[in-house]
């Protein structure tokens, strides 16, 4: 079992995000955009489509494709990252579209391609997880018919106590860091990753925990999106 | 239960609009008993069934839908139509020359040439294939003048209004002539000062198409 009153590094309570905003509509020459600030990271994702697709031998006749780019600027890390696309953005950008696929009604633009593009401007740890809540509300900007939002969210184990959000020093010194996705309204899991070791008590309470992160989380994605759709009057009805 | 009176309410994705034995009408999805929203937009509840009025995203084409597009290629054969939309529309040489089209015969040019807008009809689209349009009809053809001003395409009912009270608000107030594609593009015709008046009001129908009392905005927009 989790020891409590372990102070974090960054002063958070073990079941305290970071400093979350979310900003929808932030680009105006893609169809969908979104802004996300989670703690230091600081992430852009675009979404265009539904398009043509190309190339056309990657056409599916009954669906459309996804494609997803996660990138990380060269000034996003401490030292400089190589402006090319690493094996570890290709695994992540592959792990963000198998996130984002089961909420996207793929059955209704047959023949065409989503192009989903992740650029992450600073980062900190956790930006998977940030990407995803990004890409999802940009998904939702671009009109695209979804069976509901994605909302990700990490725990793990830091100095032997289960927290809430790993941030990029606990998740070098921690013992575990467990990413998940999941559609908040039916409670499906579309991501989940866990790197480190957990004991089978402190893996329920990291997902309960990490569960109730995503519940924030999904909060802040419906309050980015009704901030530009509705001017706020969110779930409000009209005559 | 069900009453002959809409209700209206905002909606996200994913967003339970009711529950009950409603029948699905559009951008919503039915799961056992729950009416889903699909998109971001505007959920009415109908006697008849539930749809979500999108607040954004493309056109999807509908058979006998009238759009305005513009030529983006052409072939000895046909020509595709930008009508902003995932896939071009197709307007055949035959659609337009008649059954005696021939290729060879006929010169694809004389009719439209790239850049040429024009106002067509949805003929047959099922998704498997690309839009297939016509431009033989009333008040369908080439564009000779005039200026195209795009809104999105879920929001041209709004543009129209109710029994197309909002249309006939604008063209009265300005002086200036629209004809509405259903793929979000309006033609307006009329002298400069009218045009901008009308773009004016429909760029403010596009910003708030979600609010109440449009049109007594889009009537002290225009009277500025």
């Amino acid at each position: 079992m989790s020891k409590n009153n372990i102070e974090r590094i960054s002063g958070r309570a073990p079941d305290e995000l970071r400093n979350v905003s979310i900003k929808a509509g932030v680009i105006k020459n893609a169809d969908g955009s979104a802004l996300i600030e989670f703690g230091k990271n600081k992430i852009m994702a675009a979404v265009f489509g539904p398009k043509e697709v190309h190339p056309k031998h990657m056409m599916v006749s009954d669906r459309a494709i996804i494609k997803c780019r996660y990138h990380m600027m060269p000034f996003s890390t401490d030292t400089r990252k190589r402006p090319n696309i690493s094996r570890r953005e290709i695994e992540i950008s592959k792990v963000i579209r198998e996130a984002l696929q089961p909420a996207i009604i793929m059955e209704d633009y047959p023949r065409t391609a989503i192009e989903i593009y992740i650029e992450i401007l600073q980062s900190d740890g956790g930006s998977r997880c940030a990407a995803i809540n990004a890409a999802s509300t940009a998904l939702a900007d671009a009109g695209i018919n979804m069976r509901d939002l994605v909302t990700a969210c990490a725990a793990g184990k830091v100095n032997g106590q289960v927290v809430l959000d790993v941030d990029d020093t606990e998740d070098k010194t921690g013992e575990a860091d467990m990413p998940i996705a999941l559609l908040p309204n039916t409670g499906l899991i579309t991501l989940f990753q866990l790197d480190g070791n957990l004991s089978k008590e402190e893996f329920d309470e990291a997902l309960e925990l990490a569960k109730t992160g995503c519940d924030k989380l999904y909060k802040l994605q419906r309050d980015a999106l009704s901030e530009k759709y509705f001017d706020n009057k969110n779930g409000k009805t009209e005559e | 239960m069900k009453t002959n009176s809409v209700e209206r309410k905002y909606v996200m994705p994913g967003d339970v609009v009711i529950e009950g034995d409603y029948n699905p009408i559009a951008n919503v999805i039915k799961d056992g008993n729950k009416i889903i929203s699909t998109k971001v937009g505007m959920a009415e509840i109908a006697y008849n069934g539930v749809r979500v009025i999108p607040l954004n995203g493309t056109y999807i084409p509908r058979i006998d839908d009238v759009v305005i597009g513009k030529v983006a290629d052409m072939n000895g054969f046909a020509w595709e139509i930008d009508i902003n939309s995932w896939f071009f529309g197709i307007l055949t040489g035959s659609a337009v020359f008649g059954r005696q089209f021939s290729s060879s015969r006929d010169s694809m040019k004389s009719q439209f040439n790239k850049g040429e807008c024009m106002i067509a009809k949805i003929l047959s689209f099922d998704r498997t294939r690309d839009p297939l349009i016509s431009v033989s009809g009333p008040g369908l053809g080439k564009i000779e003048e005039g200026e195209i001003t795009y809104i999105t395409s879920s929001k041209i009912p709004r543009v129209i209004g109710k029994k197309g009270v909002m249309i006939k608000l604008i063209e009265e107030n300005t002086g200036c002539r629209m004809t509405i594609g259903q793929n979000g593009a309006i033609l307006l015709k009329g002298t400069d000062e009218a045009r901008t008046k009308a773009r004016d009001a429909i760029k403010l129908i596009g910003n708030q198409a979600h609010t109440s009392d449009l049109n007594d905005k889009v009537i002290s927009l225009i009277s500025k």
